[in-house]
C-alpha cells in the first residue's frame, strides 16, 4: 500500500537461532525492501464474485451488524453494511418521558459511554431549561466524562485485540475496567447503567474517601497503558495487522462526517473539547492525539495517546474539585430536600410539581454536542412548552463512522475487514437506536 | 486409588431418588467404578458446557466482564466461547431482542444441537425490560424456550454466574429415560406474541428486509 514508514519492531520472531532462541531482525512496513503487507493480488483470475455475509451474529462485528461482502479471491470489491438489528425506538420512547425519566434510556444507547451520555443529555436539556450549574458539578461531570472515556477505550481495545488475535490485552483491559465500575458503584450504584445525572445537578455526590480511590487509579492506570503499549505498538503482527488498512485521507474523512478518534488519525485535530468547549474543558490542560496516515494503526495509536490525556485531566479534576452544593439552587428542577417537603408549603408544592408533572422548558430548541469516545455525540431537543420533549434525536458519532466501512474496506482482503469494522469502535445500540 | 466415594452435588431436592454416588473400590490391580449413567453423563455435561454468547446490547458487555479475569467463567468450565451455534451448548441471549433479529436468535437456536439449552440475560431477553415498544420482543421465551431467566438490568456477573450454576443444577437432575424433556417446546400459541415457527422461517429467508419483518409484530 500506500504508507511507507519504517517501524522498529521488537517482538518480529520470524524463526529460531541454531542456540534455539527466537530470532530478532527489524521489519520494515511499506517500503520496498520490507515485507509487503496486505497487497491486493492482481485481478488476472477473473472468476465469478461471491457474496459472503458476516453478522449479525458474529463476535468480530460488535454487536448485530451486518456485512454483506462481494468478494473476488479474497479482495473486497464492494461491501454493504445493514444496520437496523438493534432498532429500539429510544427517540420515540423520549416523546413519552419527562426530561429526567429519558436519563435511564441515554445509559443503554451507548452503553459502554452510559455516564458520558448521561452528562450529555443533562447538558442539552440544562441549555434548553437555560440553567447555570454549579461549579462542583462541572468538574463532577467532567471526572464522569474521562473516566467512561477511559472505559469504552478500553473496551475497544480488548475486543479489537481479540479480533486481530491478542488475548491477553483484553484481560488487561477488564481488569481496569472493573476498577472503574467499583469507582461507579461507590458513586451512583450501577456498575454499567449508572444513569448519574439529572436535570440540574447529579443524582448523587461523591461519597466520602471516594476521590482516595480516584486517585489510584490515575496513579496505577498509567502503568496498564504501558503494557498495553509496550505488548503492541511495535508488536510485528500487530502493526502487520493493522498498517496501511482503512486509509482515510482527511479530505475525505471530513466529507464522511467522522469525528472521534476516526477523524483525528487522518490528521483533522477536531475535538469538540476544545472546538466548542463545554464544561469548562479549555480550562483543562491536555492535549489532542492527531495521527498522519489515518489508518486502523493510526486510530489504536490515537486511542492510547487518549487514555493518557484522560488520566491527566483526571489529575486535573483532583486537584481542583471545589467544595459547594452540586445541584443548582433552583425549584423548577431540583426536589427539594425531604426535611423541607415535609415541613414547608413552599417545598411541598414545588415537590408535587416536580414529580407530577415535571420541569418544563420554555418552547424552543437545541443542539448539544460532546466528545464522547467514539466522536462527536450530539443531543437535539425540540420543546413545545410541556414536560416532555417533542422530538428527541440523538446524532450518533459511530453511525456516521460506519458510513465509511465500505470506502475503507473495498480493495482490502477479507481478513482486514476485520481489522477495519473493529478500528471504527461501532456500538450496535447507539447506530441503531 | 485412595478414592472411595464422591458425592454428587445435585440439588437436595433430588436426593429421594437413590443415593448418587461414585464408588472406586481397588481389586488387586484393577479398579472399577460403578455408578449411575444418568448421573456420569450430567455430572460430565453439567462441567462443560460451551456457550454461545448471543450479545447484542449492554449484557454483552457484562458478559464479556463474567468471562474476563475477574470473574473467570472458566472456573465452570464455560471458558470455551463457542461463536458457531452448532459447536455450542448453552445460548445466552444477552440484551435486547428487537423484531428484526427475532429471526436469526431462532435460526440460532435451531442450529444448535442437542442437548442444548438457553439463559435469558437481563431484564430485556427475559421481558422486554424497559422497551415496551413497537420495536422490541417482549421476552425471547416467545421465540425460543428457555432455562434460566437472570434478571438485573444488567446482571452483575455474580448474578449471571449464579444463573449458570442454576442451570448446571438443573442438568443434573435430567434423566435419560425421559424422553419429552429434549422435546422442543413451542412457546404459548395462546400467548399475544406468539410467532408460529413457519412464519420466523419465512421472515428470515434469506435476506429478510425490514418491511418484512414488522410484520411479525403483533
Amino acid at each position: 500500500m500506500a504508507t511507507k514508514r519504517t517501524i522498529e519492531v521488537e517482538l518480529s520472531t520470524s524463526g529460531l537461532t541454531r542456540d534455539g532462541k527466537p530470532q530478532r531482525v527489524p521489519l520494515v512496513t511499506g517500503g520496498d525492501t520490507g515485507v509487503a503487507l496486505a497487497e491486493p493480488p492482481s485481478l488476472e483470475l477473473d472468476g465469478e464474485h461471491m457474496l459472503i455475509n458476516i453478522g449479525p451474529q458474529h463476535p468480530a462485528t460488535h454487536g448485530v451488524l451486518r456485512l454483506v461482502l462481494e468478494l473476488d479471491g479474497e479482495t473486497v470489491v464492494r461491501c454493504i453494511p445493514h444496520v437496523g438489528y438493534l432498532h429500539c425506538g429510544f427517540e420515540k420512547i423520549g416523546e413519552y418521558r419527562q426530561y429526567n425519566q429519558i436519563i435511564p434510556w441515554t445509559d443503554r444507547e451507548d452503553y459502554l459511554n452510559s455516564i458520558g451520555n448521561n452528562v450529555a443529555f443533562a447538558l442539552g436539556a440544562e441549555r434548553l431549561f437555560g440553567i447555570e450549574i454549579t461549579e462542583r458539578c462541572k468538574v463532577l461531570r467532567v471526572i464522569a466524562m474521562e473516566l467512561s472515556r477511559i472505559a469504552s477505550h478500553l473496551v475497544w481495545l480488548g475486543t479489537t485485540c481479540i479480533d486481530i488475535g491478542a488475548f491477553t490485552p483484553f484481560l488487561w483491559s477488564f481488569q481496569e475496567r472493573e476498577n472503574i465500575y467499583n469507582l461507579l458503584e461507590g458513586w451512583v450504584g450501577a456498575r454499567l447503567t449508572t444513569s448519574a445525572t439529572r436535570v440540574g445537578g447529579m443524582a448523587a455526590d461523591i461519597p466520602d474517601k471516594w476521590l482516595e480511590g480516584l486517585r489510584g487509579f490515575v496513579s496505577t492506570f498509567p502503568k496498564t497503558i504501558y503494557e498495553v503499549d509496550r505488548m503492541l505498538t511495535k508488536n510485528a503482527i500487530w502493526v502487520g495487522r493493522t498498517i496501511g488498512l482503512g486509509v482515510m485521507s482527511p479530505d475525505e474523512a471530513l466529507n464522511y462526517g467522522l469525528s472521534g478518534p476516526m477523524l483525528r488519525a487522518s490528521g483533522v485535530a477536531y475535538d469538540v473539547r476544545k472546538d466548542f468547549p463545554y464544561l469548562d474543558y479549555e480550562t483543562y490542560d491536555f492535549d489532542v492525539p492527531v495521527g498522519t496516515n489515518g489508518d486502523v494503526y493510526d486510530r489504536f495509536l490515537v486511542r492510547v495517546e487518549e487514555l493518557r490525556q484522560s488520566v491527566r485531566i483526571l489529575e486535573q479534576c483532583i486537584k481542583r474539585l471545589p467544595d459547594g452544593p452540586v445541584n443548582v439552587d433552583d425549584p423548577r428542577v431540583i426536589l427539594p430536600p425531604k426535611h423541607k417537603a415535609t415541613s414547608e408549603m413552599e417545598s411541598m408544592i414545588h415537590h408535587f410539581k416536580n414529580v407530577m408533572e415535571g420541569p418544563r422548558p420554555p418552547v424552543g430548541e437545541c443542539y448539544v454536542a460532546v466528545e464522547s469516545p467514539k466522536g462527536e455525540k450530539g443531543y437535539y431537543f425540540v420543546s413545545d412548552g410541556t414536560s416532555k420533549p417533542a422530538r428527541w434525536r440523538i446524532r450518533p458519532p459511530s453511525f456516521v463512522n460506519l458510513s465509511a466501512i465500505p470506502k475503507m474496506v473495498e480493495g482490502h482482503l477479507l481478513s482486514d475487514v476485520i481489522a477495519i469494522n473493529a478500528s471504527i469502535d461501532i456500538v450496535m445500540g447507539e447506530i441503531d437506536r | 486409588m485412595g478414592l472411595t466415594s464422591i458425592p454428587h452435588s445435585a440439588s437436595p431436592e433430588n436426593a429421594s431418588s437413590g443415593p448418587e454416588i461414585i464408588s472406586i473400590e481397588p481389586k488387586g490391580g484393577d479398579g472399577w467404578v460403578t455408578t449411575r449413567l444418568d448421573f456420569l453423563v450430567n455430572w460430565g455435561r453439567s462441567n462443560s458446557l460451551w456457550p454461545m454468547p448471543f450479545g447484542t446490547a449492554c449484557c454483552a458487555i457484562e458478559f464479556m466482564a463474567t468471562a474476563a479475569s475477574k470473574f473467570d467463567l472458566a472456573r465452570f468450565g464455560m471458558e470455551r466461547m463457542s461463536f458457531s451455534p452448532r459447536q455450542a451448548d448453552v445460548l445466552i441471549c444477552a440484551g435486547r431482542v428487537p423484531f428484526k433479529l427475532a429471526p436469526i436468535i431462532r435460526r440460532i437456536w435451531q442450529q444448535m444441537p442437542q442437548p442444548k439449552w438457553a439463559i435469558s440475560m437481563g431484564a430485556c431477553a427475559s421481558t422486554g425490560g424497559m422497551f415496551d415498544n413497537y420495536a422490541v420482543v417482549q421476552g425471547i421465551d416467545t421465540i425460543i424456550p428457555v432455562d434460566v431467566y437472570v434478571p438485573g438490568c444488567p446482571p452483575r456477573p455474580e448474578g449471571l454466574i449464579y444463573g449458570i450454576m442454576m442451570l448446571q443444577k438443573k442438568i443434573m437432575t435430567e434423566r435419560m429415560s425421559n424422553k419429552s424433556i429434549r422435546d422442543e417446546m413451542e412457546p404459548d400459541p395462546s400467548s399475544k406474541l406468539y410467532i408460529p415457527a413457519s412464519r420466523i422461517d419465512e421472515i428470515s429467508e434469506p435476506f429478510g428486509n425490514s418491511v418484512h419483518q414488522t410484520r411479525s409484530a403483533p
